[in-house]
């Protein structure tokens, strides 16, 4: 299958900050891509190299054979980025907004008309069409930014968080909207935080950590490479944490996963049945935990598996920085 | 199925682009015709830029207008072409505040990525801006007109007036623009433009004659561009000559752009 979009050794830089330190990443056409990471990891900034609107301070990105720095225009013509906040006018009507992208893609004004119409009716905003934007509520808003990148079809189309915020319902709607614009053709390349949504929707992805590609694969390669299932569970006393430890080495072995919060715990565990016996061991040596449960592996959980860090702190370094830079 | 479920409709997801990026005129057009939207669904845009002035006309007719012309109705004929110029400087300032609040909600990283003809925003912007001064423009006259005012220029003069101030607006305007890129905030727009904006109309012959000023002032004053547009203004609304003014806003209007406008397209074409 053809490459849709490959860079190497990708680096931005804005001041100190590395936002992007060598991304490399090959993404094959035809297929949903997820970025995972953190807020402040790089996912933004690979996408806004990737849509052309940052030039990268090193490093090369090719997007459907262009280069993003040499051939921008070629790039544009053929991609479409749904940013992470709502890119519609909110002063206009849905309908006036679509119409506007329409129009700038160089359609005439009847069938931009037509062709506004149509995508509201598609992505069940009919009712909304004459109302303002600032009125939708956060789904909508989402459905029509999205409309508006597939006005004309996108060989690749770029979502950068397409359900932070949202309600479930209305995640639901959009997760069922990037399967049909994938199985229009297009490629989708997501970004997000989590890691159920790379799962549901992503055939394969990258996790990105402070601007580098630190694993790559299905989520099944990704989830495995740390157990399939994953032990959570809280002491009710913090200081029996080491009678704990050694009761969890006396079953599992070495499987603890580290973490912030004194009272927790999570462990690697590959069936239930360890789960139960862990259990037992624990209240033999009458140690009382709460909020027993066993899962697959978080998000947090990969990445700390990762990384050795966890990823809220990260994500809050992140954004002090974000507004650092961003001040 | 409920209401809100998305129907299946995979076929509208395919249109095929077009092969050509869309040219200046129809992208510059079509932004334009956003502006005039923006106009329509908020009112209080124009509400907001022409309320200013006829605070500022009645307020300085009825108040000081005795005081500083003798009667408000001689000192209206004096006053109103002077206002015109302030409220249309004043409001050249939401050119920036509309494109630094477009930036801000990332309208302008959708318009960036779209194959049309870049700079396409910017003008469009320029263009909606440009019809919100001649309507502001055409309100303070007619509110004008009825307090009293009688240009002896009659419709032309008005009309040769309303130019240059939109002339020098459109100039003032690419100032705002770089301001519009450089600032976080569309608030910090508007506090840091009066700043500049205060000193530039009032250290000026709109409310009062250069000559009752001291001598150090009149030679500020007579310096400011805003003093040469209301001059200009001023004459051309009541007949009179006033050539040498008309050619120095139009040449502070073109020294304007050709600085600020390169360095506002550079900016905007630069990464963010």
């Amino acid at each position: 299958m053809a490459t849709a979009i490959e860079t190497s050794s990708l680096v931005k830089t804005f001041g100190e900050t590395r936002a992007l330190d060598g991304v490399d990443l090959t993404i094959r056409s035809g297929s949903v891509y997820g970025l995972l990471g953190p807020n402040g990891a790089g996912k933004t900034t690979t996408i806004r190299v990737l849509t052309t609107l940052l030039r990268p301070t090193s490093g090369r990105a090719v997007v459907l054979g262009h280069d993003v720095v040499a051939d921008a225009a070629a790039v544009r013509r053929k991609v479409s980025l749904t940013g992470q906040y709502a890119s519609v006018d909110e002063d206009l009507t849905g309908h006036e907004n679509l119409v506007l992208v329409s129009r700038l893609l160089g359609l005439s004004w009847t069938d931009a008309r037509k062709r506004a119409t149509e995508l509201l009716g598609a992505f069940g905003l009919a009712d909304a069409a004459g109302k303002q934007v600032r009125t939708y509520s956060g789904g909508m808003r989402r459905r029509i930014d999205i409309a508006a990148s597939l006005v004309t079809t996108p060989e690749i189309l770029f979502l950068d968080e397409p359900t932070s915020g949202l309600d479930p319902r209305s995640r639901n709607q959009v997760w069922d909207l990037v399967r049909q614009i994938a199985a229009g053709g297009t490629t989708v390349l997501l970004t997000t935080q989590y890691l159920e949504e790379a799962d549901r929707l992503a055939e394969r992805l990258a996790v990105i950590d402070h601007g580098r590609v630190i694993a790559e694969g299905t989520s099944r390669d990704l989830k495995s490479s740390i157990g399939s299932n994953t032990l959570h569970f809280h002491l009710v006393n913090p200081d029996q944490r080491p009678q704990a430890q050694a009761a969890v080495a006396g079953i599992l072995g070495d499987g603890i996963l580290p973490a912030t919060d004194p009272t927790a715990f999570a462990i690697k565990v590959t069936d239930a049945s360890q789960a139960a016996d862990l259990l037992g061991a624990l209240a033999r040596a009458k140690i009382q935990v709460t909020e027993f449960s066993l899962g697959a592996p978080s998000l947090d959980d990969v990445f700390f598996a990762l990384t050795g860090r966890p990823a809220q702190q990260e994500e809050d370094k992140a954004r002090e920085a974000g507004k650092e830079s961003a001040a | 199925m409920s209401a809100d479920s998305i129907p299946d409709s995979s076929q509208a997801f395919v249109m095929r682009a077009r092969a050509e990026p869309t040219s200046w005129a129809s992208a510059t057009g079509t932004l334009a015709w956003r502006a005039m939207l923006k106009i329509k669904h908020v009112p209080f845009q124009l509400f907001d830029v022409t309320i200013t002035p006829i605070m500022f006309t009645l307020l300085f007719t009825y108040i000081f207008g005795g005081a500083l012309g003798g009667s408000p109705r001689v000192y209206i004929q004096f006053l109103l072409p002077g206002i015109l110029v302030q409220t249309i400087i004043f409001i050249t300032v939401y050119t920036g505040v509309g494109l630094n609040s477009d930036i801000q909600k990332g309208l302008y990283d959708r318009f960036r990525s779209l194959p049309m003809w870049q700079p396409a925003p910017i003008f469009g912007a320029l263009a909606g801006d440009l019809f919100r001064y001649s309507v502001a423009s055409a309100l303070i006259v007619i509110l004008g007109v009825i307090l009293g005012f009688r240009p002896g220029g009659g419709v032309v003069g008005v009309l040769l007036a309303f130019g240059m101030v939109l002339i020098f607006s459109f100039a003032v305007s690419w100032i705002w623009i770089i301001f519009g890129m450089k600032v976080k905030t569309p608030e910090s727009v508007m506090t840091t433009s009066f700043v500049f904006l205060m000193p530039l109309t009032f250290a000026s012959n709109i409310f009062v004659g250069l000559e009752t000023m001291p001598s150090w002032l009149q030679a500020v004053v007579r310096h400011n561009p805003v003093t040469h547009l209301t001059s200009a203004s001023r004459g051309l609304m009541h007949g009179k000559d006033v050539t040498s003014d008309i050619l120095w806003v139009l040449l502070a209007s073109a020294v304007i752009v050709a600085v600020a406008a390169p360095i506002a397209l550079r900016m905007y074409h630069k990464e963010r």
